[in-house]
């Protein structure tokens, strides 16, 4: 039963981060219907300029939390920026390409960002000081640390957060209907480029809280580290219903649960015939499974075609 | 889907051009010779292994110690049948992906190279060495431990490194004999190296009277390594191993610790690095790893060359002195030759005997390294510490 409880644990932590990066697929999925590849790299160059500055700061004798703050911060500017460059560059001179067009550059901006890190910082792993409380606590037998405590928390106050954005504020009516039809938008009064941008750069931000979170979680941070992460983030925002915060959030979390509960047990499952190295194919057969009976995720509404 | 085929062609066509014309004009030899100093013998010499990717780091330390021996080499003034030697190292990147490994392999045969030190991988290096094979260019890897490397009957395929077989041996009958494991759980990350590592510890332990409790597998990118760390926690072993390279052995030895795990571990060459121990922090003391061959700092050259690579690339990572051999090796065997043509140097690689700054290098009839020793190391305070050699050959009397 501990070990059960413990995989539930691993699952759930590992399941937000996943959620905390489909946020920022999902969200400008829904406004611009892009599937913008290079939002994992975001997180990676997030987690390696909060790292710098966290070094910078490690020696002030400022408390472990407000340095890692302070990072936070400064990390959330420079993909901010980032976010707002990558939109004016690469995507918005093809917004009205055929849609094969900014997929490509998206990719194009991913190796661009990859190399530029690994220009920067090296191709060395860098080891993430422990400055968030990492004490490790038990219940009925299984172990958890503080920093997955404040992972899942983050993840699920982010959720909240951005859906009272989108649906409560005068922010928020604008990209909905930005998403609708950008022309009809505009006709009303919203300024659709703005919106646009105003989008990127939100879902940067959360991509730097990723980024923090994941170099935190795992003590370790290095240029190649968001290739993987945006693939799998990507796989729970397709699995939850792309476009839906919602779904992108329990997309996330039963990704984790599965690949953890996958590990943990299709070994024994299936008397050693099928190992631990299954789970991800464990994982993408539930996708197949559910992309069969309901091809717009979980939780996406039925997708209209657009004019 | 309309598919502009001809401009993508032309395009391409175009780009494959430009590379083409820029390598010839920065590789091509001084065109103007100077009355009587004769003519360089050029002497090309390509070097694969992963220069992007999570195992960058390993891959450029590898190429760092090919550089420095190639400067050495064309430093020390070298005469061969009347001509100065020059070597020109082409690094190429294959990733520590087979799929490009197969590319950059046919990139070094269709350039013509003399000669190939690499690649890091076993993954890279097996299903090169075919097409090396065909086209008879001799090849010696630093670091590929796979024993299939040097077992497809491939005259070309050389290394200076002790193989998986041999190693494996060790590790096991270390987790038996010496540190009195009693069960162990044995982690892979499915490539080429691990896998077969852990293969070859798996009989051993097993011979050593050691229980086999788990079996698992993860890949070669993977950072979360919690739900099979659950997994094995159930089970209880002494000792868990790990088949694969540090960007997962540290981040292993850190979730290991937060899930409360008292096993140590026991890794191959692969996690035997620096950066293991830098990354892993205090999550790193007490485990242990093994690698071919004897410590630097133990090492016939080995104080003189940490120093001199220090100055030029800082710490070294894994397998720099090895890649320098590798150069070394060759540059040797072309001076048996007195010639730079590569069945010339094949003919005279089976008879080397090289005392390097690794050890005494010597081929068995496969192109493995002659009683290749493996060393046993334990982290302490952010450092590895050598235990003990096993299997070590002394170098000849001076």
């Amino acid at each position: 039963m501990d070990i059960f409880l413990q995989q539930i644990i691993n699952g759930l932590t590992l399941g937000s981060i996943y959620a905390l990066v489909a946020l920022g697929y999902t969200m400008v999925y829904g406004i611009l219907g892009l599937i913008n590849f290079a939002h994992g790299e975001v997180v990676m160059i997030g987690a390696l300029s909060s790292l710098t500055v966290i070094r910078l700061l490690a020696d002030s004798g400022l408390p472990g939390p407000v340095v890692v703050l302070i990072g936070l911060l400064a990390a959330a500017l420079v993909c901010m920026a980032l976010g707002f460059t990558i939109e004016r560059v690469a995507y918005r001179p093809l917004r009205n390409a055929p849609r094969l067009a900014p997929l490509i550059t998206a990719i194009g901006v991913s190796i661009v960002l990859q190399q530029l890190a690994m220009l920067t910082w090296g191709r060395s792993y860098h080891s993430v000081p422990a400055l968030l409380p990492a004490a490790t606590h038990e219940v009925l037998g299984a172990t958890f640390t503080e920093v997955q405590v404040i992972i899942v928390a983050v993840a699920a106050l982010t959720m909240a957060g951005l859906m009272l954005l989108v649906n409560r504020t005068r922010l928020g009516r604008a990209m909905r209907a930005t998403a609708e039809n950008p022309a009809i938008a505009g006709l009303m009064g919203v300024d659709a480029n703005r919106i646009i941008s105003l989008t990127f750069v939100i879902g940067s931000a959360l991509a730097a809280l990723a980024g923090v979170l994941v170099a935190a979680n795992y003590g370790i941070a290095h240029y190649h580290m968001g290739f993987i992460l945006g693939l799998k983030a990507f796989t729970a925002a397709v699995l939850g219903g792309i476009g839906n915060l919602a779904g992108a959030v329990v997309g996330g979390v039963l990704l984790g649960v599965i690949e953890a509960l996958g590990a943990g047990y299709i070994g024994d499952l299936t008397g050693g015939v099928l190992g631990s190295h299954y789970q991800d194919v464990f994982a993408f057969f539930v996708l197949i499974v559910v992309l069969i009976f309901r091809p717009s995720g979980l939780m996406g509404e039925k997708v209209s075609e657009r004019a | 889907m309309h598919f502009p085929a001809k401009t993508l062609a032309v395009a391409v066509a175009a780009a494959l051009i430009a590379v083409g014309c820029g390598k010839k004009e920065a590789e091509a030899p001084a065109p103007a010779p100077q009355a009587a100093a004769p003519q360089p013998l050029i002497v090309k010499l390509g070097h694969s292994a992963p220069l992007t990717g999570p195992q960058a780091h390993i891959g450029k330390d590898n190429e760092n110690g090919a550089r420095l021996a190639v400067d050495d080499i064309n430093a020390a003034g070298i005469t061969i049948a009347g001509q100065p030697l020059k070597l020109v190292l082409q690094g190429e990147d294959d990733q520590a992906d087979p799929k490009q490994g197969i590319l950059v392999a046919q990139k070094f045969a269709d350039a013509k190279v003399n000669a190939v030190v690499g690649h890091l991988n076993s993954g890279t290096t097996i299903p090169a060495s075919k097409i090396y094979s065909d086209a008879g260019i001799p090849q010696v890897s630093p670091s590929a431990t796979n024993p299939t490397y040097t077992h497809q009957g491939f005259k070309t395929a050389f290394r200076v490194m002790a193989n998986d077989e041999q190693q494996g041996k060790v590790l096991g009958a270390y987790a038996g004999n010496q540190l009195k494991a009693k069960s162990v759980a044995i982690v892979d990350d499915k490539t080429a190296y691990g896998e077969g590592l852990a293969t070859e510890f798996k009989k051993a332990a097993v011979a050593a009277g050691v229980k086999v409790v788990a079996e698992e597998h993860t890949d070669d990118k993977a950072v979360d390594f919690k739900a099979i760390l659950t997994k094995i926690k159930g089970k209880q072993p002494d000792l868990i191993f790990y088949g694969g390279m540090d960007p997962q052995a540290a981040p292993m030895a850190m979730q290991m610790k937060q899930l409360g795990l008292k096993s140590r571990l026991l890794m191959g060459d692969g996690g035997c690095t620096t950066e293991f121990v830098k990354n892993a922090g205090a999550a790193a003391d007490g485990h242990y790893c093994s690698l071919p061959g004897i410590p630097y700092e133990k090492m016939p050259g080995g104080p003189a060359f940490i120093e001199r690579f220090k100055a030029k690339y800082g710490d070294i990572q894994l397998y720099a002195p090895y890649a320098y051999d590798a150069v070394m090796v060759m540059v040797e065997a072309i001076k048996r030759a007195q010639s730079g043509d590569s069945a010339k140097i094949l003919a005279e690689l089976p008879k080397t005997d090289y005392q390097g700054v690794t050890t005494r290098i010597q081929f068995d009839e496969n192109g493995d390294l002659k009683d290749g020793a493996v060393s046993l190391y334990i982290a302490k305070g952010g450092k590895w510490e050598a235990l003990e050699t096993i299997g070590a050959v002394a170098a000849p009397a001076k």
